[in-house]
């Protein structure tokens, strides 16, 4: 039961990795914490609960990572993925801080272990929380309940009372009724909007009904919009986000990663045209994966399908449902509703542009195509053997990016460009600062913790003065 | 499509975590898993003896109910390692035992001790079943050597010919191992290395109470192993050194059947409190009664032994000479038919397992 007579020093919206460790670090500098967390107990933690590792900067191997990953090179892979749109001195910021992470996400109970199957290319980067992030969040839950904390379910949060930029007090739906709580300062880290289709329609239009959303029906952005709407400086586009192409007949809410599907690179995608409608060898597939959830969303009824012949069937890691199989390309395309003729021409002019080469899926090879729009750059093979494979995908939204504009202090930006005196922002509600566009495997975990740590200790420093 | 229900249920589990392999850390069932894209009914039971039941995987799972995919592994795996068991079991008419095995196993004990006790009346001279009898031989005055030797024997042979025909069912179904990999499954068994969720421990709810299982389960299975070894030692001093029971409690028979018996008094009865503190989701209570039957009949085996030990110099000890030798008797001969089993098939898909892994690194 939330304590409304009390006056918490900091409170935390959200229940996720950034909320947690904003919640233990403005425990463990003595400052009285409540935690609401809007889902029930099991979906606890948004997004973290389908998370499995997190990208932080190291400078030599550990037990769990295979070699050094500099500040200078997340920094490069950042600018890559984002092409330039980043805030530098923010990101710069957070790299360096990634360092300490996971030294201080490992005192705070959550355990590691070396990337094993299917994940190899990322066992230098990315630090793999044993068990998956689930189990890093029941870590994190019992360190902050044992230090203190207090955590409420099924309370979300309705109305903010902000005046001038200062944080007083928020209205929770919690056991039937509404109350008050109040509190010195808030920290926000209740994530983007991904599971609230009428936003996302918003800047997307009718095709966000297509859209799968990958984490749970709890991340409605709630906490942003209030914000927003109390005179909080916005960042970032609404129609970014972190999406992926997934199953398409994966449930609408979620399916977390078991739909998601690696062989894209193996084949062509075509739209129910039957038409391709982007290069599927441009780089290796970490690097690539998170582009085709806005390409899928980009073509007609949101909906495309990855082709393959039986050379390829094995070539990547299993999903959750079997691929639509044929003898022939004509029975395939009839499976799929496309239209026959379309789609064997579509693979008898990918066929003839195929260069002979040498297949070889653990480096950038020399299979590709010539003269053909979009071209296939690496990894083209004919697509001739049966049987015939094929995968419908859908966009899989994980998270957006618009959020709050925050400083290095994790201080919420108001609109007139002045600093909030009391409000700080951690995680997804945030990560448009960072993130303009684009995304690499991993680095929503550490906006959430670096910046959710940073978040409670400026919290608790400015609620103890 | 599978025999059974509960293979079909496995193996959309395994399809699942096939696709997800958060767990991969946790311990050897998804590694195993792993190594393959599609599993025969063989794989399936060969996971199911790999897990230990542990419950890491259910508390990390982001899958486990109420989530629509109801993702409950260490209960499918319970339920398929029970179904294993009668399958692989010798003779193949036998393998109904398993059903209600908690009713078997304790009525098949009830006769066994009745049989004894009736035994022993009728065939010791009467009013020899409650006289005082002490010193060397004194057992056998109830019971002759040579008949104890017969009945135990044959009843500790047949154990054994079952037990060996069901584990080379098993191994039929896929197993293949040399030598080190028979040493690492023994270290592995020996250390309980799987029921650790890990490293991290097995419960990873909020429940804080720690989880003692693999404490208590060393305090039976090692107990178990002195208890074994005492009646080993014993019959050397029979044979070899012409040193008949009862023996001294200096003597090392004794030594090791009491510390034993220690083991097995404790050791059940911490696994059983165990149980009951675990998340009932994870388990299926209709599968107690197995479980619950031989930490009974273990924990039964080590009391009586030990009060015979206590009042072998009274009037009692006839009788519990007969209720004693009745619950080992009963324990022999329902080991190929109960939990006893669980630690053969899991060594033996162990063994099966470092093979898998190391010809696959190779």
């Amino acid at each position: 039961m939330i304590d409304t007579e009390r006056r918490f020093d900091v409170l935390v919206i959200g229940g996720g990795n950034a909320a947690l460790c904003a919640a233990i670090s403005a425990r463990r500098l003595g400052a009285s914490v409540l935690v609401l967390e809007a889902a029930p107990k099991f979906y606890r933690g948004g997004n973290t609960r389908h998370t499995r590792n997190m990208r932080c900067a190291h400078d030599s191997a550990t037990e769990t990572l295979t070699g050094p990953y500099t500040e200078e090179e997340f920094w490069k892979d950042l600018l890559q993925v984002t092409g330039g749109q980043t805030d530098e001195a923010l990101a710069r910021h957070m790299i360096h801080q990634s360092k300490e992470m996971l030294t201080w996400i490992t005192e705070q109970g959550v355990r590691f272990q070396p990337s094993l199957g299917g994940t190899l290319s990322l066992g230098r980067t990315n630090s793999f929380f044993l068990g998956g992030g689930r189990a890093m969040l029941n870590a994190l839950y019992r360190t902050a309940e044992r230090l203190g904390v207090e955590v409420a379910y099924d309370a979300e949060v309705v109305a903010l009372d902000i005046r001038d930029g200062v944080f007083l007090s928020a209205s929770v739906k919690h056991a039937g009724t509404t109350m008050t709580v109040r509190a010195t300062t808030l920290v926000a880290a209740s994530g983007g909007f991904e599971a609230n289709i009428e936003w996302l329609k918003q800047s997307w239009g009718p095709p966000a009904d297509n859209f799968l959303i990958r984490g749970t029906p709890y991340n409605k952005g709630t906490v942003l919009k209030l914000l927003l709407d109390a005179g909080v400086q916005a960042v970032g586009d609404p129609t970014q986000c972190h999406a992926v192409a997934i199953d398409a007949r994966a449930p609408k809410f979620d399916g977390g990663i078991i739909t998601r599907l690696d062989c894209v690179v193996f084949g062509i995608v075509v739209n129910k045209h039957a038409a391709r409608f982007y290069d599927e060898g441009e780089d290796f597939w970490p690097k690539r994966y998170a582009v085709w959830g806005r390409l899928v969303a980009g073509q007609p009824d949101q909906i495309a399908y990855i082709l393959y012949d039986h050379s390829s069937s094995t070539l990547f890691m299993p999903s959750l449902f079997p691929p639509i199989q044929a003898p022939t390309l004509r029975e395939l395309a009839a499976k799929l509703t496309l239209d026959p003729e379309a789609l064997e021409k579509t693979v008898a002019g990918f066929n003839a542009a195929v260069r002979p080469g040498t297949f070889d899926s653990t480096v950038l090879d020399d299979c590709r195509t010539e003269s053909l729009t979009p071209p296939k750059s690496h990894w083209a093979r004919k697509i001739e053997r049966a049987p015939f494979y094929a995968y419908p995908v859908r966009p899989g939204i994980t998270f957006t990016y618009l959020g709050t504009r925050v400083d290095r202090q994790a201080r919420i930006v108001m609109a007139d460009g002045k600093l909030s005196s009391n409000m700080f922002a951690a995680g997804e509600i945030m990560a448009g600062n960072v993130l303009g566009k684009g995304y690499a495997a991993g680095i929503g975990m550490t906006i959430g913790a670096v910046f959710g740590r940073i978040a409670g200790q400026e919290a608790a420093t400015r609620a103890r003065n | 499509m599978h025999a059974t229900e509960t293979l079909n249920e496995a193996d959309r589990l395994m399809v699942v975590c096939n696709s997800c392999r958060y767990c991969e850390g946790l311990c050897a069932v998804f590694p195993a898993m792993e190594m393959r894209r599609a599993f025969t009914s063989g794989d399936l039971r060969y996971f199911a003896n790999l897990c230990h039941g542990c419950g890491a995987c259910y508390d990390d799972c982001q899958f486990s109910p109420p989530h629509e995919f109801n993702v409950n592994v260490p209960k499918v795996m319970a339920q398929l390692r029970l179904e294993s068991y009668a399958h692989y079991a010798w003779p193949g008419a036998c393998a109904g035992l398993f059903q209600r095995n908690g009713l078997v196993i304790a009525l098949i004990a009830a006769l066994s001790v009745a049989v004894f006790i009736a035994g022993f009346v009728a065939w010791s001279d009467p009013g020899a079943l409650f006289a005082v009898h002490t010193g060397p031989g004194a057992f056998y005055r109830l019971m002759p050597h040579n008949t104890m030797v017969a009945i135990f024997g044959a009843a500790f042979l047949y154990a054994c010919i079952a037990i060996v025909m069901g584990l080379r069912a098993f191994w039929r179904d896929g197993g293949e191992a040399a030598g080190r990999d028979f040493a690492q499954a023994g270290h592995e068994t020996a250390t309980l290395k799987y029921l650790d969720g890990g490293g991290a421990g097995c419960r990873d709810s909020d429940t804080k109470a720690p989880d003692n299982r693999r404490l208590y389960h060393h305090l039976t299975f090692y107990g178990f192993l002195l208890c074994f070894a005492s009646t080993s030692v014993a019959t050397l001093y029979h044979y070899l050194l012409g040193m008949q029971a009862p023996y001294a409690w200096t003597d090392l028979p004794v030594v090791l059947g009491t510390l034993g018996g220690i083991g097995l008094l404790i050791g059940p009865v911490g696994l059983l409190a165990e149980k009951g503190k675990r998340d009932p989701l994870t388990q299926d209570s209709s599968l107690w009664g197995m479980d619950v039957a031989f930490l009974a009949m273990l924990f039964l085996t080590s009391l009586t032994g030990l009060a015979l030990l206590g009042l072998r110099s009274t009037p009692a000890m006839g009788l519990l000479l007969a209720i004693h030798l009745g619950v080992v008797f009963g324990l022999f001969v329902t080991m190929p038919y109960g939990k006893f089993v669980h630690g053969l098939y899991r060594y033996a898909a162990l063994a099966r397992y470092s093979r898998e892994r190391r010809t696959q690194t190779d």
